[in-house]
């Protein structure tokens, strides 16, 4: 399960979703294997929890 | 005497003379000693002396005359007038390595030689010498750059130096397997431990090229069980591989094996920051999951048919170290690298901000501290560089020093905040709380990963 942080443009230069298992902060960053690991769990029909308002 | 420079070398020479019988129609004799010119010697037919090149010549221990000297008794007679009796050219290509001194073998292993990082399984950043449990995740690491990967998840642990045996000579430590159950491997399952190595550091192998170089693979390995154990190559996808045994004879004693591969001029190597080229230990993988060894194969092997399965016997275990892949046909010595030197490379992968003794998430360890600004609202953050630039933007976790995830600790008023990630990139990162007052300093730990 995982988590999207809230992604401001101006205060980020990534947008970061949070593996919720260990609460590692993932970069979505093509080349970075979690977040491959993440977008194959997308794909499986997962949806992550939404971000809360910062 | 005093001189400058190397010392003399001291040659000793023993005059010879070589005599023959003229026939009157002979011209070639054959001399006792071989020589490289006329000039090393001296002819005399008839007690008169010849003109070297002019009335003989030689090759080796042959004396060919331009006429024939006449018939006679020891009329002909040849004295030795050089220390020089050989002088000896290697053809083009065929000195091997084995015919080097071990130490020019050395010498020569200067440069990059082993492709794999933390071969000789020294550096532990993540677990520091403790025990993990094999999962089904693909992307967990043990050892630095070693990963191990289940179909079935916890068939068996991982531990640097499990069962605190003597490594062989030259190493300190190893990488120990250790089956936790009689596991009857299915056609599909794969078990494995792995090293991945990044495109960049592979790319002059020119896999997937018609110049696709031969690599030799060496390691010592070490099992309870005995026979014929398998692995494989394979590419970023492993949609090729190359599967190859190995042969255990003696159980509980290490057995150094060297595989070499022929380059594969087929299919798709990546060459940049992803993974280039993987080299798996099968730990027990079904049949259709394995493949005939010593062959390329458009296929996903992992291991070769009939391998040992090393989780199909309780308690089984098997150990690893001294992994080198290097270029060419023949496994040279260990390319041993200075520990500052491993440890960097293996931060391009994953760096924390513990000390190298303590384990990730691991309590009582050494408090990282930074001081934190006023960034936007009432969000504070403070911006830190990396030690080593990683292979890609990595993924970031935070502890307390006590051992707590996703919790620092505000000082001094010791009030627990969440860290979040602002930014991060390849050189540095951002850290953010909220709550915190100005003048502000966090106190916890951080890993960042940037695994392939």
């Amino acid at each position: 399960m995982y988590k999207l942080l809230p992604f401001n443009p101006i205060v980020s230069n990534v947008q970061i979703v949070v593996r919720l298992s260990d609460n590692a902060n993932i970069p979505f960053d093509p080349d970075n294997t979690d977040y491959q690991a993440y977008l194959k769990w997308l794909a499986e029909g997962n949806t992550p929890l939404p971000a809360e308002n910062a | 005497m005093s001189y400058i420079g190397s010392t003399p070398t001291t040659q000793s020479f023993i005059a010879g003379t070589d005599y023959f019988n003229g026939t009157g129609s002979a011209t070639a004799f054959t001399l006792s000693r071989s020589v490289v010119s006329a000039n090393d010697i001296q002819a005399t037919v008839n007690n008169v002396v010849q003109v070297p090149n002019d009335a003989y010549t030689v090759n080796g221990t042959t004396i060919t005359f331009t006429s024939a000297p006449s018939a006679g008794t020891n009329n002909i007679y040849v004295r030795y007038l050089s220390t020089t009796t050989q002088s000896i050219t290697p053809s083009q290509g065929t000195v091997s390595w084995s015919t080097l001194n071990a130490d020019v073998q050395q010498d020569l292993g200067i440069s990059f030689k082993n492709r794999v990082f933390n071969g000789a399984c020294v550096i532990d950043q993540r677990n520091n010498g403790a025990s993990i449990t094999q999962d089904t995740s693909g992307t967990q690491y043990s050892l630095d750059r070693w990963s191990d990967y289940g179909s079935v998840s916890s068939k068996f642990t991982v531990q640097q130096n499990a069962g605190s045996v003597t490594p062989p000579t030259g190493f300190t430590y190893y990488l120990g397997v250790t089956s936790s159950s009689a596991y009857a491997v299915g056609s599909s399952d794969i078990f494995t431990i792995q090293q991945r190595l990044e495109g960049y550091n592979v790319a002059d192998l020119a896999f997937g090229t018609a110049n696709a170089k031969t690599i030799t693979v060496s390691f010592w390995v070490r099992s309870s069980l005995t026979g014929t154990f398998g692995g494989a190559i394979n590419n970023v996808d492993a949609t090729r591989s190359y599967p190859f045994t190995y042969t255990i004879s003696a159980a509980n004693t290490w057995t150094q094996i060297s595989i070499t591969v022929a380059g594969d001029t087929s299919g798709t190597w990546n060459t940049t920051n992803g993974v280039g080229l993987r080299v798996t230990f099968g730990m027990g993988c079904g049949a259709t999951v394995s493949g005939t060894a010593g062959a390329w194969a458009t296929a996903s092997y992992f291991s070769a048919t009939s391998a040992v399965s090393v989780v199909g016997t309780s308690g089984a275990t098997w150990y690893i170290t001294g992994l080198q892949l290097e270029v060419g046909t023949q496994a040279t010595t260990f390319d041993y690298r200075s520990y500052g030197t491993e440890l960097a490379l293996c931060q391009r992968y994953f760096e924390k901000s513990y000390n190298q003794n303590e384990a990730v998430g691991a309590s009582g360890v050494l408090a990282f501290r930074v001081y934190v600004t006023p960034f936007v609202g009432n969000e504070y953050s403070a911006s830190l560089y990396f030690k080593v630039s990683k292979r890609t933007a990595p993924t970031m976790a935070y502890y307390t020093n006590g051992g707590t995830p996703n919790v620092w600790v505000a000082l001094p008023s010791t009030s627990s905040r969440t860290p979040t990630t602002n930014t991060v990139g390849e050189n540095s990162f951002e850290i953010s709380v909220t709550g915190v007052t100005a003048d502000s300093t966090l106190q916890g730990s951080w890993t960042a990963s940037a695994e392939l």
